[in-house]
């Protein structure tokens, strides 16, 4: 996920689902609620997210609060199990993957109508995946369609149209859709998880959005009329304010308990903090790694997200010693782990043996590990004769992420563990973006930094693939068998037959040990002590249909 | 006065044009690329310079300009990078959040300000005067941060009488016709929402105004005490004026040349002051998207941002030169 620092969508909902599908009953399930709070609350959740949403069109979007928004109005076919990333059914109720991996058959939910009345039915199901496929060359750049671009590949039209992913679909009877698509992606039901690929009302998009325009972010759509199935719709985006939303009666699913959902932007962790503190929302997200314990305190909840992230010590080996693979391990036997996660990351964090949680798919228990020995690193360092070496050390200022909530203090800790075992340390300090970015991924003017990444979806390729699928100036080396077993695992058309492909790499990569794995931050959610029913997701799929605020 | 106020009107054609230059010149002499911004941590090479070339990044400089001034000619101010929201739009929902904080700082700043100088300047030496020169001395030392977290804890956590985030309580649902909240309250008669828009001014608009505030003592006091000196204040206490009569006439008048300069000035830094004080106190103004902007090198939120800045500030400085008119004839005369 990119800028706005959030986490994915489909908890609450995939529950309802499955829910719904065991029983095999339908819209009678609909008064009994998941969340224990049978009580229909109504009043408003008022949420605070960091920045406002840039579109209402989640096809166009790839920030975390867009996708915050999009979540409670769109639903797409797949969601996730409650609190993990696996993907569940949402609006096809199960799906059938043919052997070849290139053609899937969706079942779909009855009784589903969008917003605006329409049906939902595989001809909507189609039109969705069409209108991607199709959209005109303006709006084929990475600011506007990201998630399809790095997913499927490419266009109907386009330069990268030989590459496309998709091939077709067909709406095989009403509620029956199947997807062919020219080449396995084995990360097919996973990617559809994202909130980008939601299905949004077909007779809607003809009406108000224009894909076409100078910016279909702004279109009357994208910013009055999204419409989708989800348990709220838009009543108003007030610009610069609030986005309003109004529950949705009838929704499908379990009808949301609220009457009505705001969400509103603080941009400042402290501002959020206080204004929780005196009531004048009811949660909000992000919180500051130093606003956690004190809140806990005067009683209020902090519901923590399991981590879908990982903060790394990257290595660049275009630059002398790091290039020495002894000079590599003895950084990583001098680092003391859990000094560093106690001086800078909130309290639950979870030390990191490789560069994928262990929800992740491909997650290797057996990779080697580098104890905490500054005696054996300061061996190593003097067998490698880079004993006293001078390494210069890049970290980003004024930023908190949700992988990275501190970085100075992180920077300050490991700093004085290198020296400690005879490193010269040389500190570059950088304003995170774009500066510090740009140094890093841009240049190979850098050392050893601090660099990290939250997942979009589970596929560990969304990790891996992203960090060392190809020669890069981050990491300043060139190995073509890593490069190539990445790629490999990435062709294979199912979950399964990549999980050992995967589990392998990752031990590869911990013996190659192009950079140190450090920790997976734990992100917080904090709340006022009337709200209940809120679902975390690590992957943010967090759907508010079950939360309740007493007034 | 008219033709005074046109010539000063036309003045300001030149000065925006050289700044559009300076302006364009410096925002993309900033290090770092929008596109690098955009696109996050995880952006590849090749996605950079297509966003690049979407945007016209990738064309000579002058060419740049020039397009971009073709449009500004036209009204078009662009869009943002970041968001794709029209600058002109964004600035127009936001501009109002920033005037009505600015108007209500200043407004706190000269009511209590004005005064208490005067009495201060009157009580010269006394108790009165040593304990309002101290109190702005340390209003202007006071980080407006630090007294943002000071005024929180005691007017919110404490006393619980006043909000700490945003304009409005979102679960009101007030006609916005204006943005300007306050004022929207009074045309639509919502008087809840007038009134709640007012409580979460108070605790940015003392933080804000609170420098200003020292300032203006400071001035008020001095400017006031030269005048007590003045001859012709002497003169109309010997002609036997009351001594509300020789406040109103000769000293206030006078004194307040200096002062109503000094309140001109402030105006701008009120502009800047508000890029924290929004952010501290989440208050959806153009001095916290600015701040954003500046950190992803938004440069048509920047550019556009900055010009209407400018237009703003020659606007009011113009004012402050007109008022001088009002308050001392002798000035029109040059």
């Amino acid at each position: 996920m990119r800028l706005a620092p959030i986490p994915t969508r489909s908890g609450l909902i995939g529950l309802a689902a499955t829910a719904l599908v065991l029983s095999g009953c339908a819209q009678s399930d609909r008064a009994e609620s998941e969340g224990g709070s049978s009580e229909q609350s109504g009043g408003t959740f008022l949420f605070a997210g960091s920045a406002e949403p840039v579109t209402l069109d989640p096809f166009f979007a790839s920030d975390g609060e867009s996708f915050r928004v999009s979540r409670q109005i769109f639903e797409g076919l797949v969601g996730t199990e409650p609190g993990t990333a696996d993907p569940a059914p949402l609006l096809a109720t199960g799906w059938e993957t043919s052997e070849d991996g290139l053609t899937t058959t969706f079942d779909l939910q009855e009784g589903v109508t969008f917003h605006d009345g329409t049906e939902f039915n595989a001809e909507a199901v189609c039109a969705n995946f069409e209108r991607w496929y199709n959209m005109p060359r303006s709006a084929q750049t990475e600011d506007l369609t990201y998630y399809y671009i790095s997913l499927f590949r490419g266009f109907a039209t386009g330069p990268d149209a030989g590459d496309a992913i998709y091939d077709s679909c067909s709406a095989d009877d009403d509620l029956t859709a199947t997807v062919t698509l020219n080449k396995p992606f084995a990360g097919f039901i996973a990617a559809l998880s994202l909130p980008a690929f939601s299905m949004q009302s077909p007779t809607a998009l003809d009406e108000y959005q224009d894909d076409a325009a100078g910016n279909p972010r702004n279109s009357e759509y994208s910013t009055e009329r999204p419409t989708g199935t989800g348990p709220f719709t838009l009543d108003s985006w007030d610009r610069g304010q609030q986005v309003t939303l109004a529950r949705n009666d009838d929704y499908w699913g379990d009808v949301a308990l609220v009457d009505e959902a705001v969400v509103v932007a603080i941009e400042d962790p402290t501002a959020r903090a206080d204004a929780l503190r005196s009531g004048e929302i009811d949660g909000y997200d992000l919180v500051g790694p130093a606003d956690v314990a004190p809140l806990e305190e005067e009683g209020f909840q902090v519901v923590e997200r399991d981590p879908f992230n990982v903060l790394y010590l990257g290595m660049n080996q275009a630059q002398e010693p790091l290039d020495d693979p002894m000079v590599r391990q003895a950084i990583a036997h001098a680092l003391n782990i859990p000094e560093i996660i106690s001086a800078s990351m909130p309290e639950g964090t979870v030390p990191a043996t490789q560069f994928v949680p262990d929800i992740v798919m491909g997650f290797n228990p057996d990779v080697t590990e580098y104890e905490y020995d500054p005696e054996l690193a300061e061996q190593m360092l003097a067998d490698a004769g880079a004993d006293g070496a001078t390494i210069e050390f890049n970290y980003p200022t004024g930023v908190s992420r949700p992988y990275m909530p501190q970085p100075e203090d992180t920077f300050n800790v490991i700093r004085s563990q290198l020296e400690a075992v005879g490193l010269q340390i040389e500190p570059v300090a950088d304003a995170w973006s774009p500066d510090y970015l740009e140094k890093i991924q841009g240049t190979d003017d850098h050392g050893i930094h601090l660099l990290g990444w939250t997942g979009d979806y589970n596929d560990t390729d969304n990790f891996l693939g992203v960090f060392f699928g190809a020669e890069s100036n981050e990491w300043g080396f060139d190995n073509p068998e890593l490069f190539d077993a990445l790629s490999e695992a990435r062709g294979l058309p199912t979950p399964e037959e990549q999980e050992p492909l995967y589990e392998d790499i990752n031990a590869e990569i911990m013996d190659y040990l192009p950079g140190v794995p450090l920790a997976h931050p734990v992100p917080s959610l904090a709340f006022g002590p009337d709200v209940d029913g809120y679902q975390q997701s690590p992957v943010q799929d967090e759907v508010w249909n079950a939360v309740s605020v007493q007034e | 006065m008219l033709r005074f106020a046109l010539r000063r009107l036309a003045l300001m054609v030149p000065v925006l044009f050289g700044l559009s230059v300076l302006l364009f010149a410096w925002v993309r002499a900033l290090p770092g690329d929008p596109a690098r911004s955009l696109l996050g941590e995880r952006a590849t090479p090749e996605a950079i310079v297509a966003v690049n070339e979407a945007y016209g990044f990738d064309q000579p400089l002058l060419q740049q300009y020039l397009t971009y001034v073709k449009a500004l000619l036209q009204g078009d101010f662009g869009s943002s990078i970041q968001s794709g929201a029209d600058v002109l739009t964004t600035f127009g929902d936001r501009f109002p959040a920033t005037v009505e904080l600015a108007l209500t700082a200043m407004l706190f700043a000269i009511v209590v300000g004005v005064p208490l100088g005067y009495l201060a300047a009157r009580n010269q030496g006394r108790l009165l005067d040593t304990a309002v020169v101290s109190g702005s001395l340390l209003g202007v030392a006071t980080p407006v941060f630090f007294l943002a977290i000071l005024l929180k804890l005691v007017f919110a956590d404490w006393l619980g009488w006043l909000p700490t985030a945003l304009r409005q309580d979102p679960r009101i649902d007030a006609t916005h016709i204006t943005n300007f909240y306050v004022l929207d309250g009074f045309l639509t008669r919502e008087w809840d929402a007038a009134w709640d828009a007012m409580l979460h001014l108070a605790l940015p608009a003392i933080a804000l105004g609170t420098i200003p505030l020292a300032i203006i003592v400071r001035i008020t006091r001095a400017s006031v005490a030269e005048v007590l000196h003045e001859d012709y204040v002497r003169t109309a206490e010997s002609k036997g004026l009351s001594r509300g009569t020789i406040s109103r006439r000769h000293v206030l008048r006078n004194a307040l040349l200096p002062v109503v300069t000094t309140i001109g000035l402030q105006a701008g830094l009120l502009l800047s002051g508000a890029v924290l004080t929004e952010t501290v106190f989440g208050f959806n103004g153009i001095g916290s998207y600015l701040f954003q902007a500046i950190s992803t090198r938004d440069f048509p939120v920047l550019q556009g941002f900055i010009i209407f800045i400018a237009v703003i500030y020659s606007l009011i400085n113009l004012v402050v030169d007109l008022l001088y008119g009002v308050i001392d004839p002798r000035v029109r005369v040059s």
